[in-house]
């Protein structure tokens, strides 16, 4: 084996090790954030693109712990008092997903997808 | 005060169904309540401190440090069941026909019940940070309506009591000889559910990514969500919608521990007859 041909080799493998990074990059989470203060969401209505994955930040400013669930995500998440919640939502089909604080019912929100 | 009632019980119940099957499996072994006991105890414990870090523990592992350690936890009560069911097979025979001394038998016994208080303890650590977060929230803010939610919370913590009772005492109105069969087959249901259940959360976390179409959605007939899904879910891990993974992860615990319990049944019932055939003068 030449020396040429190990760089050819080693040429050949990074170009499909970064093909794949690259191609992991296009899959990558889109990023969303949501806050939730005084019991509400902000925004109530959440725009987020189709068939993608995303990370949903959730920013809780509140002095209480809340929980963000989801029936039709099929999310649940306990984000303590002042603090930040990160969650992983498979790719959507578009259409309107809601979401509740689980401890305080009158707050509701939309992931509108599109 | 009802919402609080409703949170509260929603959390309490599931706990309180495992804690109910796991009394009526110990029924017969002396010192049990002091181990479930313990396993409450414990079990609550570790729910006001994952609830007073529960801050800490979601930052970790890149924000998925709640699925993790609720994966991780889920895990070794899936073991801790597979291993009783296991050792009853062995021993669970000896026991009844109290050919052991009861002595040893005890100190056996103290073993397998070892194995349950932890799955107890599991249980109310899962379901008990997320009262604990909640009641706490409640406790701190200022208002009069406070007082009702505090007191619907309790309400709440005891309706989940009460189901713990209801199924202790409906189980053993089962006889004895089909309530063996019973609770065994309630504890390997009870084990895969679970195992399907640490799956999603290491899906949650993208721990796991293969096998992850959703094999069927029945979220129409019986959902997750209302309180004969969640019966269903504790009992025998029904998911309205299951992904590949976790249904073979559900079907592959099934069979390894009826395999298992099966292998040690028959070794343990062979080295019984062989005790029965041995001549009197090779003792």
């Amino acid at each position: 084996m030449t020396v040429a041909s190990i760089h050819t080799k080693i040429l050949i493998a990074v170009s499909a090790l970064s093909c794949v990074i690259s191609l992991s990059q296009v899959h990558a989470q889109q990023s969303i954030t949501v806050e939730y203060s005084n019991g509400q969401f902000r925004p109530g209505e959440l725009p987020a693109p189709a068939d993608q994955p995303l990370a949903l930040h959730v920013k809780n400013r509140d002095p209480k712990a809340m929980e963000f669930e989801s029936k039709s995500l099929r999310v649940e998440k306990v984000v303590a008092a002042k603090s930040e919640g990160l969650i992983n939502i498979r790719p959507l089909k578009p259409g309107r997903y809601e979401f509740y604080d689980d401890f305080n019912a009158k707050a509701r929100g939309v992931l509108n997808v599109r | 005060m009802l919402a609080a009632l409703i949170i509260v019980f929603r959390e309490v119940f599931e706990a309180g169904l495992i804690v109910g099957i796991v009394l009526a499996v110990t029924r017969t072994v002396p010192h049990r309540n002091m181990w479930i006991m313990a396993g409450i105890a414990g079990g609550t414990l570790g729910a006001c401190m994952v609830a007073g870090f529960a801050g800490a523990l979601s930052q970790l592992f890149a924000g998925m440090g709640q699925e993790l350690f609720n994966a991780a936890i889920l895990s070794v009560a899936v073991v801790m069941l597979i291993w009783h069911n296991v050792w009853m097979a062995q021993h669970g025979r000896e026991l009844a026909g109290k050919m052991r001394a009861t002595g040893l038998a005890v100190a056996e016994g103290s073993k397998s019940l070892l194995a349950l208080a932890v799955v107890v303890g599991v249980a109310v650590l899962r379901e008990g940070s997320e009262v604990v977060l909640f009641l706490y929230g409640i406790m701190t803010t200022d208002g009069s309506s406070n007082q009702g939610l505090a007191i619907g919370g309790l309400a709440g913590l005891a309706l989940g009591a009460a189901v713990c009772w209801s199924t202790y005492k409906g189980l053993l109105r089962i006889p004895p000889k089909p309530l063996f069969m019973v609770t065994t087959a309630l504890i390997t249901l009870l084990a895969a559910g679970m195992a399907a259940q640490a799956v999603s959360f290491l899906e949650r976390a993208n721990w796991i990514t293969s096998l992850s179409t959703t094999v069927w959605d029945t979220g129409w007939l019986l959902s997750d969500h209302s309180l004969p899904g969640r019966l269903l879910h504790t009992l025998i891990g029904y998911t309205d919608q299951p992904t590949a993974m976790q249904l073979t992860v559900y079907i592959g615990v099934l069979i390894m521990t009826v395999a298992l319990v099966r292998l040690v049944d028959s070794r343990a019932l062979s080295a019984q007859a062989s005790v029965k055939v041995a001549p009197p003068q090779n003792l």
